[in-house]
């Protein structure tokens, strides 16, 4: 069973709003946003590898990796950490090298829940275009079954 | 028409924010239908739904070609298909990557039970 991912892009505003609770307390589920050897295990697309080559997760400190698909094509990131509160809050800066410049402000927070840890994420990119170039940047996964998924979109 | 500008994705999901047009976009999504098979199930006038019609037609999403005197109302794939396209892809990445953060944390978890 796992639990629902909430995604909301607000038509008009560069914005991306993203809400998922993780079955694990407040502590681990911060500390794998602030590890780079646990970052590694778990952000980004499946199948990429994550090589950090940079990682100083304090006020002011920068990060950068690298993701590499299955095919061996690389894409390498980075940013810095705005501002840290343990266990509560990152804020961070994000860019994809690839488009350098484009660069979105992302908050994340942590917020138990019984135990359980809700993370409320927010990225604010600098134009709508920008948004949605990283939508559909480095995603290039099959998307056929239009109408089964319509039907989700029409439940929703 | 296609959908791929962000002022024409904005009027597809604008078009979509109403009860009675995803209703009607489900019931094309069966076939075509003229616009007095669409009323039918709702209690709204013919008029009424034909405004619906208008604005899912303006936005891309649904097509009407001529036949006699009817004029069939034909949803239009390929611009579902880069409104489900826009959603999955991210949906698809961030559900993957946070199933990774949960079997990290499952990992994590037993690592400090041994």
């Amino acid at each position: 069973m796992t639990n629902a991912t909430t995604i909301t892009a607000q038509p008009g505003q560069p914005i991306i709003d993203i809400e998922r609770i993780v079955d694990a307390p407040v502590d681990a589920v911060f500390r794998a946003h602030v590890e780079a050897d646990l970052i590694a295990r778990w952000l980004g697309p499946k199948g990429y590898e994550m090589d950090v080559t940079r990682f100083d997760p304090t006020d002011g400190g920068a990060y950068e990796f690298t993701h590499r698909n299955p095919e061996g094509e690389e894409f390498a990131f980075r940013g810095s950490f705005h501002s840290i509160v343990p266990g509560e809050r990152v804020i961070r800066t994000f860019e994809w090298l690839g488009a350098p410049g484009h660069v979105s402000l992302e908050s994340v927070d942590f917020e138990d829940v019984d135990g359980r840890t809700r993370i409320t994420s927010r990225a604010v990119y600098q134009s709508i275009e920008d948004r949605d170039a990283m939508i559909e940047h480095g995603m290039a996964t099959g998307v056929t079954e239009g109408y089964e998924r319509l039907d989700d979109l029409l439940d929703a | 028409m296609t959908i791929t500008t962000d002022a024409e994705l904005d009027r597809a999901f604008l078009a979509l924010a109403d009860p009675v047009r995803r209703a009607l976009v489900a019931r094309l999504s069966r076939g075509p239908a003229t616009v007095n098979e669409l009323a039918e199930p709702f209690a709204m006038s013919k008029q009424g739904v034909s405004k619906h019609i208008q604005v899912l037609e303006s936005a891309g999403l649904i097509t009407r070609t001529r036949n006699g005197q009817q004029r069939p109302c034909h949803l239009d794939p390929a611009a579902l298909e880069a409104l489900t396209a826009w959603i999955d892809t991210y949906r698809l990445r961030a559900e993957q990557q946070f199933r990774r953060l949960d079997d990290l944390m499952h990992d994590l978890n037993k690592g400090e039970q041994k």
